[in-house]
Order: structure tokens, then sequence, then C-alpha cells
């Protein structure tokens, strides 16, 4: 796998808020097909990283490369624009709204013709259509009312409305920041699934989770993130999940970082 | 989905059938079927308008009973339109604002403001009417720009922004009024443009007024903005919650902005016709406007925290108002007793809201 140049890159990337230092030469190689998980301990600077790749949060020095290319995001919305799509642990849908309308929201499709161009009126057949069909395709067609609001569907529902959003307009790398962290056992499970049919799908994936045996589960390669830097990256079949823990705290060093 | 699918109208069936041949199975029952209190609270939550124009239905037929043949007159229920006009019109900016989990306190002030500013402009000024009456619209336009900016950029809550602004609107009426009236004959000689909305029609023995076909057709352009544009969704996004609409790549502030500017032209159209209803201009009309457009929206089935209701609930809450004021008003009811009963007509209105927002039953 590692054969292949990365999809995205960064180098050397330096984050400070003030005296405390968020990211500190921080490291990042994600490559076509993965899924790379991120851990490291609540502070170690995995959010700062995330946020640096998707936009929200504009790093103080190192670079990103895209397809080998430096780029800079000033928000998330280029970042999105180049095909990385954000999954954020509160979701970031809007309750009250049918499943369609939160799948579109904020790139809306339009009617042809004057209805579109001067009514401005919405295809919600088109919409309602292809957002029938993404779920579909995610195995996500318990849900059998597209226009269903947002609020009536279960936590692992409304997760999979969300990776679907991702997946459906990620057209490079899809990041997911805990997405098991607040279902349950077989919620928890479906997603899971989701991720690894999103990889099979050719799409790369950012899993931040905290929850060790998901990670070990799905991950191809595992970043380790520790004081404000790659510590380590691992793979689930040459280390354990106790290795990985003693590398997030400190307890164990790894020499060399290509896994 | 592993789990009972509790909207599967077949399902249902199929248990009760289940239910019914089998006493051993009663417990499976209960989990799997809903109560009727289950269907009717489904069918409110997804039906915001539902619920108010269930209360306006039964109080026509209430009057019809109490008050007779004359309540139920073409003319007497066209009144009722022509008298909710004013309120309907300023309800309409004020769903808006509310959608969006604002409030706006100063709907009435501009509405004030703007109707001195056109009459001004067309008597004492002089200018033709159609220019008076643009002018009157930017008026309202600026306002709303005004308490746009307080709530977007100051970061006021709305509740404030508008509190302060509604003062300050007043206040600018009475000095650029001088406190003083326009008559009615004044503005009929020189501008009868600003009246247009009191112009009226017969129709099957009622009468309507072009103001209220106005305010209506304003409902039905304000239905499709916020249903069939993407701006209205994200109008219904950015009050259901800003954070998650934020970072969904709609950019709240932009929102927010143009729904007060749209809310301060609403407004200032609601200033025309109002000039329409009464034929003059009075810097003192409409105190209690602001208050009532509250109160229509509320009764119209929409939530004050935002992100949930609908336009033509505003309609049907504004003529719930209306209905009952001209029925008790027919039946001898002392006012006094109007303003109980709209005062429960609220509390009843936001209860039933928050029992219906509750998404499980």
């Amino acid at each position: 796998m590692n054969t292949s140049s990365p999809i995205l890159q960064a180098t050397g990337l330096v984050k400070r808020y003030g005296r405390v230092t968020a990211l500190d030469r921080a490291d990042f190689d994600l490559y076509p097909g993965e899924v790379l998980a991120v851990i490291g301990d609540n502070g170690a600077g995995k959010s700062s990283l995330i946020k640096a790749l998707s936009g929200a949060v504009i790093p103080d020095a190192g670079e990103i490369r895209m397809h080998g290319k430096p780029i800079r995001f000033s928000n998330p919305m280029e970042a999105r624009a180049a095909g990385i799509e954000t999954v954020y642990q509160t979701l970031a849908v809007s309750p009250a709204l049918g499943i369609a309308d939160n799948l579109f929201l904020g790139r809306e499709l339009r009617k042809p013709g004057i209805l579109g161009s001067i009514f401005r009126m919405l295809d919600k057949a088109a919409m309602q259509r292809q957002a029938r069909q993404e779920l579909s395709e995610l195995g996500l067609l318990t849900i059998q009312n597209i226009n269903q609001a947002v609020e009536t569907l279960s936590g692992g529902q409304r997760q999979g409305v969300a990776v679907a959003r991702s997946a459906a307009f990620g057209s490079q790398v899809v990041i997911l920041d805990e997405p098991t962290a607040a279902l349950g056992v077989k919620e928890s499970r479906r997603v899971l699934n989701l991720i690894r049919q999103l990889r099979d799908n050719g799409l790369p994936i950012v899993l931040i989770s905290h929850n060790m045996p998901h990670v070990f589960e799905v991950a191809d390669r595992i970043h380790v993130h520790r004081l404000g830097r790659r510590a380590a990256v691992i793979r689930p079949d040459t280390h354990s999940m106790s290795d990985a823990v003693a590398i997030m705290t400190g307890a164990m060093e790894v020499e060399s970082s290509v896994a | 989905m592993t789990q009972p699918n509790r909207s599967d109208p077949h399902s249902i069936a199929a248990h009760e059938h289940v239910a019914e041949s089998s006493a051993g199975q009663v417990a499976q029952f209960e989990v799997e079927t809903l109560s009727l209190g289950q269907r009717i609270h489904r069918f409110f939550h997804a039906n915001p308008t539902a619920a108010p124009a269930l209360v306006l239905i039964v109080s026509v037929l209430a009057f019809m009973l109490l008050v007779g043949e004359r309540f139920l007159a073409p003319f007497n229920l066209s009144l009722v339109l022509q008298q909710v006009t004013i309120i309907g019109t300023l309800g309409i900016a004020q769903t808006l604002i509310i959608l969006t989990m604002g409030i706006d306190l100063s709907v009435g002030a501009i509405m004030v403001l703007s109707s001195v500013v056109m009459g001004r402009m067309a008597v004492d000024f002089g200018l033709p009417p159609s220019l008076a009456l643009a002018i009157g619209l930017l008026t309202g336009a600026a306002c709303g720009l005004l308490n746009g900016t307080l709530v977007t950029r100051l970061k006021l809550p709305p509740f404030i922004a508008t509190l302060g602004t509604w003062n300050i609107f007043f206040a600018l009426n009475l000095w650029y009024s001088k406190s003083e009236a326009i008559r009615s004959q004044d503005i009929e000689a020189t501008a009868p443009l600003l009246q247009w909305g009191g112009t009226a029609f017969e129709l099957f023995g009622a009468r309507f007024t072009y103001g209220s076909i106005l305010m209506i057709v304003m409902f039905c352009a304000v239905w499709y903005a916020l249903n069939w544009t993407a701006w209205g969704r994200h109008v219904y996004a950015t009050g259901d919650d800003k954070d998650a609409a934020e970072l969904a790549g709609i950019r709240t502030r932009r929102v927010l902005l143009s729904v007060y500017i749209v809310a301060g032209i609403i407004c200032a159209i609601a200033a025309w016709l109002l000039i329409g209803r009464t034929g003059s201009v009075s810097p003192q009309a409409g105190y209690t406007a602001n208050l009532d457009s509250i109160t229509a929206v509320v009764i119209g089935g929409t939530s004050l925290f935002g992100g949930r209701g609908s336009i033509f609930g505003t309609l049907i809450g504004a003529l719930i108002v209306g209905v009952f004021r001209n029925g008790l008003a027919l039946a001898g009811v002392d006012v006094l007793w109007q303003e109980f009963t709209v005062g429960m007509l609220i509390i009843v209105a936001v209860t039933t809201d928050q029992w219906i927002r509750r998404t499980s039953a």
C-alpha cells in the first residue's frame, strides 16, 4: 500500500495558542484506499491536527500537500471544495429538517431553466432521488422516508446521514471525528461497517477515535499522536492495543515511524 | 434495523392481528404498537399547521353556535380578514425572525416610522406617491439592517437589540412626525396611492380590500421562499441549530442579516397597508402591534426556540385571534374578556408546542 504516494500529507505542522503548543512539528500521511486511525491522549493535539487538515485551523508553520501539491485552506469551505469532507462529532445536522434536506444542506440543487435561475426553485425530486441512492449504496435502506425529520432517527441513523453526506460530496478524503462515541454497541457496529464500506468504495478515511477495539477493528494503519506530534505509526497486526496505549502515554518509544 | 418499526402501518396492523388471536402476546403488543396519543402526537409533529387549523375550525363552529348567522355572514367573515391584515402582515416578518430563534420587538415601531416617512414625503414634501412609498420601504429595510447588524455583528441577543431599536424607532417617529398625524383628506388629495390598500371590492356579499389580498399574496410568496428555495432551508437550519448549520457550510450571519432586512421591508409594506386601512398617518398607531404579531406567530404553532413552524400557521394564528375578538364582540362580551381569551390561547398554544416538539411521546 505504501508504494503509492500519499493522497494527503502534512509535514512539520506547528500551531500555537498563546504559550500552548498544540502542534509541534507534526507529520501526517494518508494513502489511497486506507482507513487511518488517529489516536492520542486528551490534549495530544489530535483535534488541532484534524482541524488543520479540514481547514478549520490555519497552522502557523508547516506544509500540507494533496496529491503532492502544496495546498492552503483558509476555511472549511475551501477544504470541502478540494474534496475533503469532515463528519464532526456533533454531526452538524439540522434536527428539524428532513434527511434529503440535510444531505444537501448548503449545496442545494436548483431546477434547470428559469424556475431555477430566476425563481431559485429547489429541485426537490432530484435531491430526494440522489439522497435515496446514496443511502442505499451505504446500506442504510432501513430509513424509509427520505423527508423524515432527522430528530426522529436513532443515533446510529443520524450518524449514517452525516456519513452519507460526507461520502456523497467527499471525493478525496473523509474525516470522521469520534463517530461511535455516542452510540450503543449495535449502532457502533453499523457505523464501523459503514466505514469499511466507504473504504471499499475507494475513499480514504481518517478516523479519530478513543475506542481502541473499534480502532483495531477497522484501521489499516494507526497514527499515534503524542505531545503535539506523531509519535508512531503502527499496524493493528504488528502491535497490540496495550502497545498503542503505551506509545500514547510515552511508556514505549517506537524507532521508525514507517509501519 | 432490527428494532420494531413504529411508523410502518403494516406492522401495526400485523401486531393488532396477532394480539387479537393470542392473548399471550400482550406484552409484545404494547412494545410494538402506537397508542392513540402517540399517533396523534406523530401527526401534529409532522404537520405543524394542523393544530392551529383545528383550533380555527373549532372556534368558527363555536361562534356559529354562540352568535348565529350574524357571525357566519360573508360580510362579517371578510371583516375579520380585514381586521387581521396589519397584524397578519407583521406576523410574516415576525415568523421569519422567530424561525431563526430570534424575536423582533420593533416590528410595530418600524411600521409606524415607515408610515410617517411615507406620509410626510408625499404630503409635506410633495414627492410623487410612488417615490414616497419607495422611500418608506427603504426606511423599513434600513431599520431591519440596523437590527440585523446589532444581532450579527455586535452579537446582541435579538430580544435586547430590538428592545433598544423599538424605543429608538419610536422616538424617531415622534420626532420626525412632530407628534402630528397626517389627515386622511390630505393624503387622499396628494397621494391616493398610499391609501391603495384600503380599496375595497365586493364578491359574493363579502367585502375584500386590496390590502388583505396583498397580505395573502405575501404569505404565499414567503411560503414559497421558505419551502422551495435554498434560502428558506437555510433560515430553518440556522434557527434549528446555528452551529450545525455553520459546520454544514451555511453562512449563518448572512442568513440572519437577510432575514432582518426582509422583515424590515415587510414591516414597511405593513405601514403602507396601515395607511390604507386607517386612511391617515398617526405616529401613535400600532403601539400594541409588536406583541400582537408575536401572539399570532405563537398561536400559529411556530416554536419560539427556532427552526420549527410554518408561515401559514401565522395566518391561521392571526385569524384565530381575529375570530375570537370578532365573535366575542358580536356576542356582546366585554372587551376585557377578549384580552383574557387571547391570553388563554397563547398559553394553550405554547403548551401544545412544548408537547409537539418532543420527539417521542
